[in-house]
């Protein structure tokens, strides 16, 4: 290694930046040149004591503050990543509504084809009692005539109201089918007019009066205490309505 | 292996096997860095806040003013917060915070300054040497810390940044060069430069006091 060379390799050597071989050659030349070896030892010396006299400069606590509230209200970067969380939870939630909606929507319709199906049937088994001279099984005016003999027939005891003061003379009783399952039929007279009056035990709450209309006949059906009522008759609508009305007091 | 049970903390499924196997690597990663998100302020509070000193001594040093380098410096940490993305784990934090400091003084200076960042410095040429005698070294080595900042921050911008890279933070030459954006080989004869540089500064400075 040349003296040169020695010269442009100081400062590495200093900061051992050297690779080994390299450290090893500048080496072998400090011991043989005393020249260089006084250039280096005065130099290394000058850098140390320079480098101990360089002021380090720190930030102040005021800074440090600064920059860490800064990086805080920056934070919300990182809380806007919490946002597509919450538009999840939207999306999620909307989801459940409308799946909540339809479902309700769709029981409506359900419902009410199916009291359209049982109007249907109860006006069946209307015309069917007329035509077959099959009106009544128990004959008679007389609620505790009509009542007891329901008794073993069915697996529910049906109410018998005496309606004849309103104009709705109980006329008698007899088994029928709808629905599915056996209920009772009551039939009550107005003037020339027969209404049968089928009831049988609901799971459901009560509920008002609906009316239908099937094939010429007026039907009016509603929950009460448990048990379904379905009036079916000829008669106007406004007199059903009113037999509907008695009977629900 | 953490791949595995990490997987399963996002998902909570006892059936974590058959989640793991249906997630895709770009589905894992998009995963893994909303994670990465949520935990970002507090990592950056602890790999690279702690350098705030460092960050604060560059832009002191380039930029000779106090009330300039704590603008960049809250600039620039800002900006490390936003590609915080970038730093990879595992590395030296202080030196990628330096990276974007010296970025953010050089930027400002242009700005600022434009004069200051417009020196041409002859990279390529031999560093030359100074000798003094032994009266003249002793008032150098005893100069003052004063001095010598009244020395360094004559010098021009490359020189300024090399050294408090080298004599102050003791960074290799390799994490200089990336830094500064120049060669290794710059590094080296740029420092030599820069050194023999101060130490003459500083050598007429103290023969001006003495006199």
């Amino acid at each position: 290694m040349s003296c040169q060379q020695v010269h442009q390799f100081l400062d590495a050597y200093i900061d051992r930046e050297l690779d080994l071989a390299t450290t090893l050659e500048f080496e072998d030349h400090l011991k043989e040149c005393s020249g260089c070896r006084t250039i280096y030892e005065q130099y290394k010396d000058l850098h140390d004591s320079v480098q101990a006299q360089l002021s380090y400069f720190e930030a102040s606590d005021r800074l440090q503050r600064k920059v860490r509230a800064a990086l805080r209200s920056d934070g919300s970067d990182a809380r806007r990543e919490w946002f597509p969380h919450w538009r999840a939870w939207a999306i999620a939630a909307s989801i459940v509504a409308v799946i909540l909606i339809g479902t309700v929507l769709f029981q409506t319709l359900k419902r009410s084809r199916q009291s359209e199906m049982l109007a249907e049937q109860v006006v069946s088994s209307h015309i069917r009692s007329l035509m077959a001279n099959h009106l009544s099984d128990v004959i008679s005016s007389d609620q505790h005539t009509v009542k007891p003999w329901f008794n073993g027939k069915l697996d529910f005891a049906p109410v018998v109201k005496d309606l004849a003061s309103q104009g709705f003379p109980l006329a008698g009783g007899r088994l029928d089918y709808l629905a599915d399952r056996p209920v009772a039929a009551l039939v009550y007279k107005r003037r020339q007019h027969t209404i049968n009056l089928f009831l049988w035990p609901s799971p459901d709450s009560d509920s008002r009066p609906g009316t239908e209309t099937a094939r010429g006949y007026n039907v009016v059906h509603w929950t009460q205490a448990h048990m379904n009522y379905w009036a079916v008759s000829d008669l106007n609508a406004a007199e059903l309505g009113e037999f509907a009305a008695d009977l629900r007091k | 292996m953490t791949k595995y049970s990490e997987a399963s903390e996002f998902y909570w499924n006892p059936r974590t096997k058959w989640r793991d196997r249906t997630i895709d690597e770009g589905k894992w990663n998009k995963l893994a860095e909303k994670r990465v998100q949520k935990g970002k302020p507090d990592v950056f509070e602890r790999t690279v806040l702690p350098y705030i000193n460092s960050a604060y001594n560059l832009a002191r040093w380039l930029t000779r003013n106090e009330h300039d380098a704590e603008d960049i410096v809250q600039e620039a940490f800002l900006r490390a917060f936003k590609s915080f993305d970038t730093f990879i784990p595992g590395r030296d934090a202080r030196a990628w915070l330096l990276a974007i400091v010296r970025n953010s003084c050089r930027t400002w200076l242009r700005r600022n300054r434009p004069h200051e960042t417009a020196t041409q410095l002859d990279d390529d040429a031999a560093a030359p040497l100074d000798t003094w005698s032994d009266p003249e070294a002793a008032l150098i080595k005893n100069a003052n810390s004063q001095l010598i900042r009244e020395a360094l921050e004559g010098l021009p911008f490359e020189y300024r940044e090399i050294l408090i890279l080298r004599e102050l933070e003791e960074l290799s030459y390799k994490e200089i060069a990336q830094i500064a954006e120049v060669p290794l080989g710059t590094v080296m004869s740029r420092l030599s430069r820069a050194r023999r540089e101060l130490y003459a500064r500083l050598g007429s400075l103290a023969g001006e006091n003495r006199r």
